[in-house]
């Protein structure tokens, strides 16, 4: 096929751009790879990174979910994901790169946080939560199906990761007093369809990552 | 784009990522207004305009709110003005393969720089230029794919990546001075080093890379705000 996508099931990441190719009814070819037996075929398309995702459209790779997005959306041009106005692109841009600069170091960090730890991560999570807020606009409505974004796709996987990681530690982390407007926005949109469809299963993204996290905090 | 109170940029005179910022300015001929922040003592108007990170470089056009983040100042100033200098390249997968070593660039190689400015014991050191070394490696592959034979990575004309990387240059030469190492060594990494010496002669970059001493009295500066490690 035209377009393959190489991915895990787990990743945000690869989550980002399946959304973007379903939202433009792209079809493609999905190929999951085993992330502790990295592919010869991963290898060959990220020798930079060794990561996934990595989109393969015309035989051409090409890897970085959020660079993958810009590639998609000026390919297929059905469902613009970036806005129009220069400036409401630059305002798209700098949220997805806030999610990446803060919150994936953040949940990277709490993915092997020791009991002792717990407390002050999650205090500083909900920091990294409440500034995330500030990029919501109290007064547009919540986006639909047909109207996801950019900055949506490459945020809205924060509240799904967020709810997993308060129920592995016990921790409360998105909170109606700290972050009502972002609350129910992730509540919204993870309801939506196009969004269901691509999310992996809670039960077995909690079990995965409990058990990353026993491995990494369990003296050997 | 004449008006020159359109664009009023927020800066450091000795932060590459202002530097880049103003290298791209200067070549697409945009007239802006320049205001020196001192970092010590941030001004309000940059609190005020950057409140999620406090940083500059922040651009501010007409009465719109301020855009942040260099490489997101560059794109916003390609569509703004995309007919004088175009930076990123018009193929799609050009581009993405522009912004993949841009983001590889700020995610991974110019973080070294830092990380050994703060690594004092020897051992550390050399892991670090070991990986400075790795990363020049590929950066000469993705310089000698992406020029085709030409001067600049954009090729005859210096391109987004020129920018994105070139700004780096002379800090780069500045942390390698204080540690006994060579970036842009001509036997390793042969056509980076030939392009590294055009693109700091370029004017447009020229102009705005600041001195020796702006450099030494910054670099006090970080010693203070981000010390070396323990």
């Amino acid at each position: 096929m035209a377009v393959k996508l190489l991915g895990i099931w787990q990743s945000p990441f690869v989550l980002r751009v399946k959304l973007a190719l379903s939202l433009k009814g792209v079809e493609y070819e999905y190929i999951e790879d085993d992330i502790l037996n990295k592919s010869s075929m991963l290898l060959q398309y990220n020798p930079v990174y060794k990561k996934v995702p990595v989109l393969v459209h015309n035989g051409k790779p090409m890897a970085e979910s959020l660079v993958i997005l810009e590639y998609i959306d000026e390919i297929w041009k059905n469902h613009p994901l970036l806005p129009e106005d220069p400036f409401e692109k630059a305002r798209s841009r700098f949220w997805a790169k806030f999610v990446d600069d803060k919150f994936v170091p953040m949940i990277i960090r709490m993915l092997r946080i020791t009991s002792d730890q717990k407390d002050n991560a999650a205090k500083e999570t909900r920091e990294i939560l409440k500034t995330l807020e500030g990029s919501l606009d109290p007064n547009k409505p919540f986006p639909e199906d047909k109207s996801l974004s950019f900055m949506d796709i490459a945020i809205v996987w924060v509240g799904y990761y967020t709810q997993m990681l308060e129920k592995m530690l016990d921790v409360k982390l998105l909170d109606d007093e700290n972050t009502p407007l972002l609350n129910t926005w992730f509540r919204v949109v993870l309801n939506l369809q196009v969004i269901k469809e691509c999310l992996p299963p809670f039960d077995k993204l909690l079990t995965h990552y409990t058990n990353f996290h026993e491995r990494h905090t369990t003296a050997s | 784009m004449g008006n020159e109170s359109e664009i009023r940029l927020l800066g450091t005179a000795a932060s590459p990522f202002v530097n880049r910022v103003q290298f791209a300015l200067n070549l697409k001929s945009i007239k802006y207004e320049y205001t020196e922040e001192y970092l010590a003592r941030k001004s309000e108007l940059l609190l005020k305009s950057n409140p999620v990170h406090k940083k500059v470089p922040v651009l501010l056009h007409a009465d719109k709110p301020p855009i942040c983040e260099s490489q997101i100042i560059i794109e916003y100033l390609d569509e703004i003005q995309p007919d004088l200098f175009q930076l990123l390249p018009s193929a799609s997968l050009d581009r993405a393969n522009c912004r993949f070593w841009a983001a590889y660039i700020d995610n991974k190689f110019f973080p070294l720089y830092e990380e050994l400015r703060r690594t004092t014991k020897k051992a550390g050191q050399e892991a670090i230029k070991e990986q400075m070394i790795e990363a020049t490696k590929l950066l000469e592959e993705a310089f000698v794919k992406s020029s085709n034979g030409k001067a600049y990575f954009g090729g005859d004309q210096v391109g987004y990546l020129d920018v994105v990387l070139g700004c780096f240059v002379r800090w780069i030469k500045h942390v390698d001075e204080l540690n006994d190492f060579n970036t842009f060594d001509e036997v390793r990494v042969p056509e980076l080093a030939k392009w590294a010496k055009n693109v700091s002669s370029h004017e447009a970059l020229k102009s705005v890379t600041p001195g020796i001493e702006t450099l030494v009295s910054f670099f006090g500066l970080l010693h203070i705000y981000k010390p070396p490690y323990q």
